[in-house]
């Protein structure tokens, strides 16, 4: 037999003397490292997810009616429906300004269904333009179909998930509540990530028609020269009168400022979550040096150095964070698909691309933090150990 | 195992205290655990160590076995100074004289209960290299009839296999001196017989000084010499 020993062996069985105690450690620790990296991960996603949702939008400045600009903020994201009008020939007005490369008129209209779900909801239509639409919103395939086949035809293009829930395919027809007007869908949208999954879109003249609003829009993207001074033309726009200019800029830092109240809350959850976990790291093995305390003497009276000691005790430390910052963050790869759904419900405004970004990097990054944070924890039990005297763990034996 | 040097004229003692003095306070009042002891036991020598409970045994032994300090007096070990009233070590030093020089054997066992019989043995190794193969745990297993238990854990012996797992333990790093305080204090008469023929067994065959604290008279018999302690003072 050639067995060898070594500290990292003796500590590894050690911990396995109380292995409810060790389990529940561990336990503690990866939840600490679930937080941690779940929330990591949702401060690098949410703001990907947000650049992503804001350059699909295939414009970089929206000009609405003058109103809220959270209103407006919502409009541009979600096509949610504040609406209010401006006339189309503001267009031109626009256009005058050398900036502004290209422009797309929309006409948001909103008209309550009773057949819609249970007790029957809002159906949101977008009516936007054939020949200025498609270009600014190139990243938009179709699953099906194509795009209007006139300006002004009786004809729909439906979003991947508004033809998944309402089962449409090319080919149907979807009656306008209300207004008793059939439209013909002609062309499923690809899944594309992005609001436009969600919406059904029509042209801007049959929108205008059918809802009795000639000459009217709620809103007009503007994408803007490469070289354009965006602030610039921001103070141009708003010497319009009544209208309300949002830039992608601005979208950005607002949702983001209602964001970073609930990412403080969560990063004060994760500190408690990382102190307890700390706390509970000092007390399990504290009470295992306190266990053991005759053990520990006898040992140093074989010939253990304090260091030896101190090692050992410290790498039970390790180990602890080691199981128990992997188990968190393999809980926290496995569960990325559950924290985004939870979080989607905790905050205001959500952009659709996946909000918890986590990969091996972080991955190591959080492990890191716990290791560190493990290494300290472990200081204080380690250095109890390491001043166990041989002879007063021996004491109590003889006379 | 191999036995140790003998004896001869010329070599140092394997043990000479002077004088030996351990005071400890209580408050205000004074302790004299250990009072005036000087002792010179020879290389290969069987000395135990008897008297009443609070005579000073288990103190001496220990000031023997450099797990505590004297509070005046001189010790040298194989003729190397390890206190005397100009000289002190660190206790660094004090935890390399434990290493090279003492094997240690206590009432209570302390092994590792999720260790095995041999991870046990080994266990010093752990913190201190030493060549196994010099060492030979298999060796010292079987000569205390471990041998077929290598793979048990603490909890599956009884106590006399515990206590000899804590012998083999004790011999692992080749100790010139073994100390054993009242190893047979938590075993029947069959067991403690047992381990009293192996300690005699360590002495005349293999040569190593034997220092051995009991409270049993039949166990401090088998030894070449006994000293009887009283009220911390050599009385006999």
């Amino acid at each position: 037999m050639a067995k060898k020993i070594n500290i990292y062996q003796v500590a590894t069985k050690n911990l396995l003397r109380k292995k409810t105690r060790t389990a529940l450690t561990i336990l503690g620790i990866a939840l600490s490292a679930w937080v941690l990296i779940s929330l990591l991960g949702f401060n690098r996603g949410y703001e990907a997810a947000l650049n992503k949702d804001i350059d699909n939008m295939g414009f970089q400045v929206l000009v609405t009616a003058k109103g809220c600009p959270y209103e407006a903020a919502t409009l541009m994201l979600k096509g949610g429906t504040g609406l209010r009008y401006m006339k189309e020939s503001i267009l031109a007005d626009i256009l005058k300004h050398p900036e502004v490369e290209r422009l797309t008129p929309q006409l948001m209209a909103a008209i309550f269904d009773p057949n819609k779900g249970e007790s029957g909801g809002i159906n949101a239509y977008l009516g936007v333009e054939p020949t200025t639409f498609p270009a600014m919103k190139s990243y938009l395939k179709f699953k099906q179909g194509a795009w209007f086949t006139d300006p002004n035809a009786l004809e729909a293009v439906v979003g991947y998930e508004a033809a998944e829930l309402e089962q449409r395919e090319v080919g149907d027809k979807l009656l306008i509540p209300e207004k008793n007007v059939e439209i013909k869908v002609v062309g499923i949208l690809a899944r594309s990530g992005t609001a436009d999954d969600g919406t059904i879109f029509l042209p801007l003249k049959t929108v205008q028609k059918i809802f009795d609003k000639p000459g009217l829009i709620t809103a007009a993207g503007i994408k803007v020269r490469k070289d354009a001074n965006m602030a610039e033309l921001e103070n141009k726009l708003y010497d319009l009168p009544d209208v309300q200019v949002v830039s992608m800029a601005q979208v950005k830092s607002t949702i983001m400022s209602l964001v970073s109240t609930a990412k403080v809350m969560v990063f004060s959850i994760a500190l408690i979550a990382i102190l307890i976990a700390m706390l509970g790291v000092i007390n399990t093995i504290l009470m295992s040096v306190l266990e053991r305390y005759q053990e520990i003497g006898i040992i140093k009276s074989m010939g253990a150095m304090p260091w030896d000691v101190f090692r050992m005790i410290w790498t039970e430390t390790v180990i602890l964070c080691l199981l128990g910052g992997a188990t968190g963050i393999g809980i926290a790869f496995a569960l990325s698909k559950i924290t985004d759904y939870l979080i989607r419900r905790l905050l205001p405004y959500t952009p659709t691309g996946s909000l918890i970004a986590i990969d091996g990097n972080l991955g190591l990054i959080t492990l890191g933090v716990v290791m560190g944070i493990g290494l300290v924890s472990g200081i204080y039990p380690a250095w109890r150990a390491a001043r166990v005297r041989p002879l007063e763990s021996i004491r109590s034996e003889g006379d | 195992m191999t036995p140790a040097a003998p004896n001869a004229p010329d070599t140092p003692n394997a043990l000479d205290a002077l004088n030996l003095r351990k005071v400890y306070k209580r408050g205000a009042e004074e302790i004299v655990a250990v009072d005036d002891v000087s002792l010179h036991v020879k290389r290969g020598e069987f000395v135990s160590f008897i008297g009443p409970s609070g005579s000073g045994k288990t103190t001496l032994i220990n000031i023997l076995g450099c797990l505590d300090n004297a509070t005046s007096g001189s010790l040298e070990l194989g003729g190397r100074t390890v206190f005397s009233a100009d000289k002190c070590l660190s206790e660094s030093d004090l935890t390399r004289i434990r290493r090279q020089v003492f094997g240690y054997i206590f009432q209570k066992f302390y092994l590792v209960p999720t260790l095995t019989v041999y991870e046990n043995v080994i266990l010093p190794f752990a913190f201190f290299k030493k060549p196994e193969a010099e060492a030979d745990p298999m060796g010292i297993l079987k000569f205390l009839g471990l041998d077929k238990r290598t793979n048990h854990r603490p909890s599956e012996l009884s106590g006399g296999e515990m206590q000899r797992v804590a012998i083999a333990r004790s011999l692992i790093n080749k100790p010139e001196i073994l100390l054993a305080d009242e190893p047979t204090g938590n075993l029947d008469t069959k067991r403690s017989e047992e381990i009293g023929q192996i300690l005699k067994s360590l002495n005349e065959k293999e040569g190593l000084t034997v220092l051995l604290v009991t409270h049993n008279p039949s166990l401090a018999r088998i030894a070449g010499r006994t000293i009887s302690l009283i009220d911390g003072r050599i009385a006999g």
